[in-house]
Formats: C-alpha cells, structure tokens, sequence
C-alpha cells in the first residue's frame, strides 16, 4: 500500500520538479527570442537622432507568459487532458445519438427558413438587413461555392485552387449579358451556370494528365488567367472599373423590387419602402440555390457517377482497372463543380448589384478551400458549420466594438480578421486534422448504414 | 465466309483460346523486359504465368490490361460469342469494358475508403451509368435506375457470399485483413462480368488456409461463371493445385509450356528456378537439347 502512495507522491513530485524546468526553459528560449525585439526599440525623436529605448518591463511580461503558460501546461493541462481521454475510453459507447444530432441538418433547414422573420421581428425591418445580408446571405454564398467545390475536391479528390473562376464565368455571365441583351435573372441563372461549366470542362482538359501539386498550380493560375482577362479585356468588361448597375432580379416576374416599378414588391402588399425586402427575398433565393446544390451532391453520389468520383479519389489506377473512364468522370466532376461556382456567381452579381476583377482574388479561392478542408472534404453539414464558423465569425468581428476599450480607439478589429481565421484554421487541424466531420457516410448499405471513419478515405492525388 | 471456316477448324481441334498473344516484346528504354512471346490461353482454363523474379510476368500482365502498350505484337481475345478485340490498340478501360477482361494488382488496390458493398457497385459502374441514362435519369428519378440498382446489389451480394465477406459488407475495404482483402479485389473484378480473369499473385501473402479458401473461389469462379483465368503465382501449391496450364517465363521469354506435370519436371524450368552449377550448365543444355528434339518428333508438348 505505501509503495504504492509512494511511487505516486514520486510521480506528483517529478512532475512539478519537470514542469518548472519546462517552464524555466520556456522563459528562456522567450527572454532570448523577445530580447533584441521586444526589450530595445529604436524610435527618431525630433531632431532626428536614433533613440534606444529600454522596454524591460514589456519583455519581462513575455518572459513571464511563455514561463508560467508553460509551466501550467506541463503540470496541469497535459494531466487533466490525459485523465479526460482516459475517461472517455473507458466510458462505454453511447448507441443512441442525441435527437438535436440525429436531425441536425432538418433543425438547420427549419432554422434557416425561419431565420429571416425572426430578424424582422427582433430588429425591426430596417435593423434586420444587417443580420440578414451580413450574415445570412453572405455565409450561405459560401455554403454553397463551399458545397460546390466540395464536389471537386472532397468526392473526386481533384485539387482545384482557382475555384473563383467559376464564380467569376457566372458573375459576369450575369452582369454582362442582363445589360447588353436584358435578360431577366431567371434566364441567366441557368446559363450562368451552363457557362461556368463549360469552363470548367476548358480548364479539365489540360489539366486530365495532372495530379496533385502540379494540379494545384495549373488550376491556380487558371484562376489568375481568369481574373487578368476580366481586368484587361476593357472593351469589353471595363476592366477594373468593373460592371455596375446590374438590374435586381425579381419575383418569378411578378413582383420586381425596382422603385419605379409598378409592380414594386412593397407597394403590391401597402409595405413602407425598404431595401430590406429584397434582401430576404435574397437570403431566400441563395438559400434555395444552395439547397439544391446539396440535394444534386446528396443524389449524385448515389449515382454511379457520384460513386466513381469517391472511387477516383481512392484509387485513380484500380478505376480504369475496372472500366470506368477516367477521362469522362474528371471531367464532369470539374464542370458540375464549375456549373454551381457559375449559380453562386450570378447570385452574387445580382446581389451586389457590382462586379469587378476584385472579387475574384486568389483569396477567395483559397477561402473556399479551407471551408472545404475544414470542414471535412465530402461531408455537407461539416462544411456548412465550417462556413458559418469562418464567415461568420470574421464577420462578427467587425461587431466587436468592445475591443476598441481593451486596445485603444485606434484598433480595428476587422484587420485582424484574416490573422483569427488563420488561428482558427490552425486549432481546428491540430484538434480535427479531418475537419469537422472526418467521417463519411457510406452511399449504399445491405444490414446498417456505418460511418467510415477518415482514417481510410484518401484525400486523392490529383 | 473466312471466320466460319476458322471456328469449324478450331473445334474440331478442340482448341478454343479465349486470348491469344502472339511476339510479344515490350522493351523499356534499353531492357527488353518481354522478347517475342507467344502463348495462348484456352476458354474455360486456369492459365498460370510463372517464372523467377523479374522474368516479366507483371509486364506481360500490363500489356494485356492495357496499362502498357507493347512494342511488338499482338494481343487477342476472342469472347465466347465470336467478337474478337486486339487488346495491344486499346487502352485499359477500353479492355475492361468492352473486351471483358478484368484484372486485379499484385499490391492490392482497393478503395479503402469505400464499404466493401460499394467497391462491388463501383465496379458494376458501366452497367449502372447505361441503366440510369448517364446519370440524368437516375437524377430525375426514372424506373429504370433504381431496378437497375437493385440488381446490382445483388450481384454484389452474390459475389460477396462467394467470397465470405458478407458479414463485413458495410464495412470500410481498409478495414479488413489482408486475406480478404484479397477476395475482395478478385470479387470486384467479377462485377465488372468479365470473360477473362487477370489475377496478379492472388496467393501473395496468405497463409495456407487463406490461401486454399482462395483456391476454392477460382474454381469456383471457373466453373460456375465460366470464366476463364489467368494467373501470376509464386505459390507452387496454388499453381500445381489448381493451373490446368503452366507458362514459364525467364528474362522475358518463354522457357516452358505445357500441363503443370509436364512443366514440374522439365529441366529448364527447374534449372531456371534452382539454378545450376558452373560445371554442370554444359550438361544441362545437352540434356535440353535432347529433351527438345525428342519433343519435336513427338510432336509439340502439349
């Protein structure tokens, strides 16, 4: 018995004796790091002389943080962190899931619908816009190129960096063509979107020999040959100037939201003019486009076509083993990708009521991909919690006011959002290296449907 | 006119080769991996390719599948209603989906990420694509499809019985051992409905009883799917046991060919795979040479 006690006193001890250590090392690898940084700072006073001054209290609170976080991580965080897992393990597993997470993404449908109303009525009509442009509308623009690059990227396993091409094909699709000819939205959403796929199929041919990282490349600049032709092409794009006054779209024709209009939405139904209107019918518009990409994914994968795309990220070499053309399968999977991208990007023209080359940066490429990646690759909810998460958290940042009290007037939290969405990308692959939702749902089953786990679904080569 | 003269012919002769591959040569920059082979495989029987390491078995394979094209030569295969394919003009899906030859890797190639049941219906992929009108009307929901879809899990079913999978049907591929693993992948090339089997090194790696539960599914697959098979093996048990017919190969050549008996005790085959000493090769090729006229007048080996 007191053996025992013994060896775990021991234990208790060594581990304090070894967090201090740690903890020690930690300040000095800090104060040798922040010393000449931190601890010296060299300003010009007026008559323009280099002037060294001595920040020693500055430095020592970056010694003593990186010292004391280590030192309280080593003695109590790791231990609990063990204890909490070994907990974990040797609780039995749950077999029912909760209601709220069998039925998650009905709750979320409902919710959505309702979304809207519930604003107006808690900000009012015109308070509401926020909330519903803002955020609803702009986190469900990402859902949806999200969804729609998942496509790509999660099922066929092709990694495509220059995604926003497709989102600019449909954008300037819409702008282009609604001006020159006056086609209504309801006409060119579906063009926008055979356009964008077309160019999709463009960029999938050159790139079928292509895998992996030369795949990335090829796609990115594809994605940057875009962008140029619209900035350069003025004659016919305006080029940096970009396409403004894009006519709104309307209710089916029946009710438009232009103020001249007869058949104004507001005045049809005795409302006070708002913008506000036209902003739900949106969020309602971007909704349904993004269900449907769901819907499309959720049937395609149970397609053969759907199942070749997985079977293509798993093993490209065993598909043409078994007949399936690879050549045709890429490619379908590029412009069904490329087809939504072109339906997000009319949406987007409608919506901003302006394009120009600066909304299809590299960036945004680049955002959507790590929504997907986040998000888990090939899993709906999971990039949908990922959008709402990426977008609507630096979005919230700009409401983050009460920053400027603990940092001075001078601090503009929405600077700093790209710098939180790098963190947050970082935590989550250290916590979820799969994403949010690592696990994929098998698409057919003969006794129970059991989720695989991602420790054997490939990312894909190419 | 001609063609049906030339089936009277090979039937009375009771020689009906499904494939026929005839000067062979593919050649990788300097090395001439596969130099001018011949060999048929007759319908019905399990053909082995055997040789030492490196004779060229795999590449023989690749050539026949279509992942790499040949030199020289020309590759037949004639299916059993008549239609015959030159395998070396087409490439590897082509093969699999129009000639009906399936094939499976010597390092196993499954989709692991995938349940065993939906490795069995990526491979039913161009019957599936045809039933559901390149997929818009499975999109939009038709009949056809989801008959089609039935069907196919059956076919699924059937092959996964055979192959004792069953119970692991929803599981994810990489989930299972290896020796199943290995079922699985022949399995998979079944639902493709192939005539002709491919199967690299099938036995690699089993233990004997896997190894003879793996014997049992080939003769199986012969004799109820009519299937015929050829075979890469190091496992002499599994060739001797189940082959009707054994080619050897060496350094890209054929050293024998002929019923596994006759192939166990040639001198060659056992020379090329024990190897001889210094003094004694001169002996060895007398004793070939004899061998080989005494062949001739008897008029060929097989």
């Amino acid at each position: 018995m007191s053996n025992i006690s013994n060896t775990h006193e021991r234990a208790g001890g060594n581990l304090t004796a070894q967090a201090l250590r740690e903890g020690l090392f930690a300040g000095l690898v800090a104060l040798g790091l922040f010393v000449l940084f931190v601890g010296l700072e060299t300003t010009q006073n007026i008559r323009n002389e280099l002037v060294l001054n001595q920040r020693w209290g500055l430095l020592a609170i970056f010694v003593i943080v990186a010292a004391v976080g280590r030192f309280l991580s080593v003695a109590y965080l790791r231990p609990w962190a063990a204890a909490r897992k070994a907990a974990a393990a040797a609780k039995p597993v749950e077999g029912e899931e909760s209601f709220f997470k069998r039925n998650f993404s009905k709750i979320a449908i409902v919710a959505l619908i309702f979304y809207p109303p519930i604003m107006v009525m808690l900000f009012g009509v015109q308070g509401s816009l926020k909330w519903v442009d803002n955020f609803g509308i702009q986190i469900l623009i990402y859902v949806m190129l999200a969804w729609g690059l998942n496509i790509v990227v999660g099922l066929a396993g092709l990694l495509d960096l220059g995604y926003v091409a497709f989102y600019a094909v449909g954008a300037y699709s819409y702008a282009l063509l609604s001006q020159q000819f006056g086609f209504s939205f309801w006409i060119l959403l579906p063009l926008a979107g055979i356009l964008a796929a077309f160019w999709g199929m463009i960029l999938g041919f050159p790139v079928l020999r292509l895998k992996g990282d030369y795949l990335a490349i090829v796609t990115l600049a594809f994605g940057e040959i875009i962008r140029l032709v619209l900035i350069n092409w003025t004659e016919v794009t305006r080029g940096t100037f970009g396409v403004s006054g894009i006519p709104k779209a309307s209710v089916f024709g029946i009710w438009s939201f232009d103020v001249s209009a007869p058949n104004n939405f507001a005045k049809a139904f005795d409302l006070p003019m708002s913008s506000a209107y036209y902003k739900i019918f949106l969020f309602y518009l971007i909704l349904a486009l993004a269900l449907l990409t769901a819907y499309v994914t959720i049937r395609l994968r149970r397609m053969p076509i759907g199942r070749a795309w997985e079977a293509l990220r798993e093993d490209e070499i065993a598909c043409r083993s078994l007949g399936i053309n690879t050549v045709t399968t890429k490619l379908t999977a590029f412009s069904i990708g490329a087809m939504f991208g072109g339906f997000a990007g009319s949406f987007f023209a409608v919506r901003q009521g302006f394009v120009s080359p600066e909304s299809f940066v590299f960036l945004e490429s680049a955002i959507i991909l790590a929504i997907v990646v986040l998000g888990g690759m090939g899993s709906l909810v999971g990039i949908a919690v990922a959008a709402a998460v990426m977008v609507g958290g630096t979005e919230l940042l700009r409401e983050m006011t009460f920053l400027k009290q603990i940092f001075g007037p001078d601090f503009t939290p929405e600077l700093y959002r790209m710098l939180i969405f790098g963190l947050a990308m970082v935590t989550v692959m250290v916590w979820k290296p799969r994403g949010f939702v690592g696990s994929r749902e098998p698409t057919a089953f003969l006794r129970e449907r059991k989720a695989v786990s991602g420790s054997f679904t490939k990312e894909g080569h190419g | 006119m001609a063609l049906g003269a030339n089936t009277v012919a090979t039937n009375t002769m009771t020689n009906d080769p499904i494939l026929t591959v005839e000067h062979l040569s593919m050649r990788f920059g300097g090395l001439m991996a596969i130099n001018d082979l011949s060999f048929e495989a007759q319908r019905g029987e399990i053909t082995a390719l055997i040789g030492p390491n490196g004779a060229g078995k795999t590449t023989v394979f690749n050539c026949v599948t279509g992942f790499y094209k040949p030199t020289m030569g020309m590759i037949t295969m004639r299916q059993k209603a008549g239609k015959e394919f030159l395998l070396e003009r087409m490439t590897d899906f082509e093969i699999t989906r129009d000639a009906k030859v399936a094939r499976t890797f010597q390092n196993i190639r499954l989709f692991s990420g995938l349940t065993v049941l939906e490795n069995l219906l990526v491979a039913q992929h161009n019957m599936l694509m045809k039933a559901s009108g390149y997929t818009i009307l499975g999109l939009l929901g038709f009949p056809t499809y989801k008959k089609a879809s039935a069907e196919s899990i059956e076919i699924a079913k059937h092959w996964l019985e055979k192959a004792h999978l069953i119970e692991r049907a929803d599981d994810p591929a990489g989930d299972l051992p290896y020796g199943a693993q290995r079922r699985l992948e022949i399995a998979r090339a079944m639902c493709t409905g192939p005539e002709f089997l491919c199967l690299d090194e099938p036995a690699a790696g089993l233990n004997p009883r896997e190894s003879l539960a793996l014997n049992e599914l080939l003769r199986s697959i012969r004799k109820d799917s009519g299937t015929s098979i050829l075979l890469i093996e190091h496992d002499m048990s599994v060739v001797m046991e189940i082959s009707d017919h054994v080619v050897v190969l060496e350094y890209g050549q054929k050293i024998s060919d002929g019923t596994p008996d006759h192939v166990k005790n040639d001198p060659k085959v056992i020379a090329a795979y024990l190897g001889v000493e210094d003094d004694e090769v001169e002996e060895v090729i007398e004793e070939i040479e004899v061998i080989a006229e005494s062949e001739g007048t008897e008029g060929g080996s097989h």
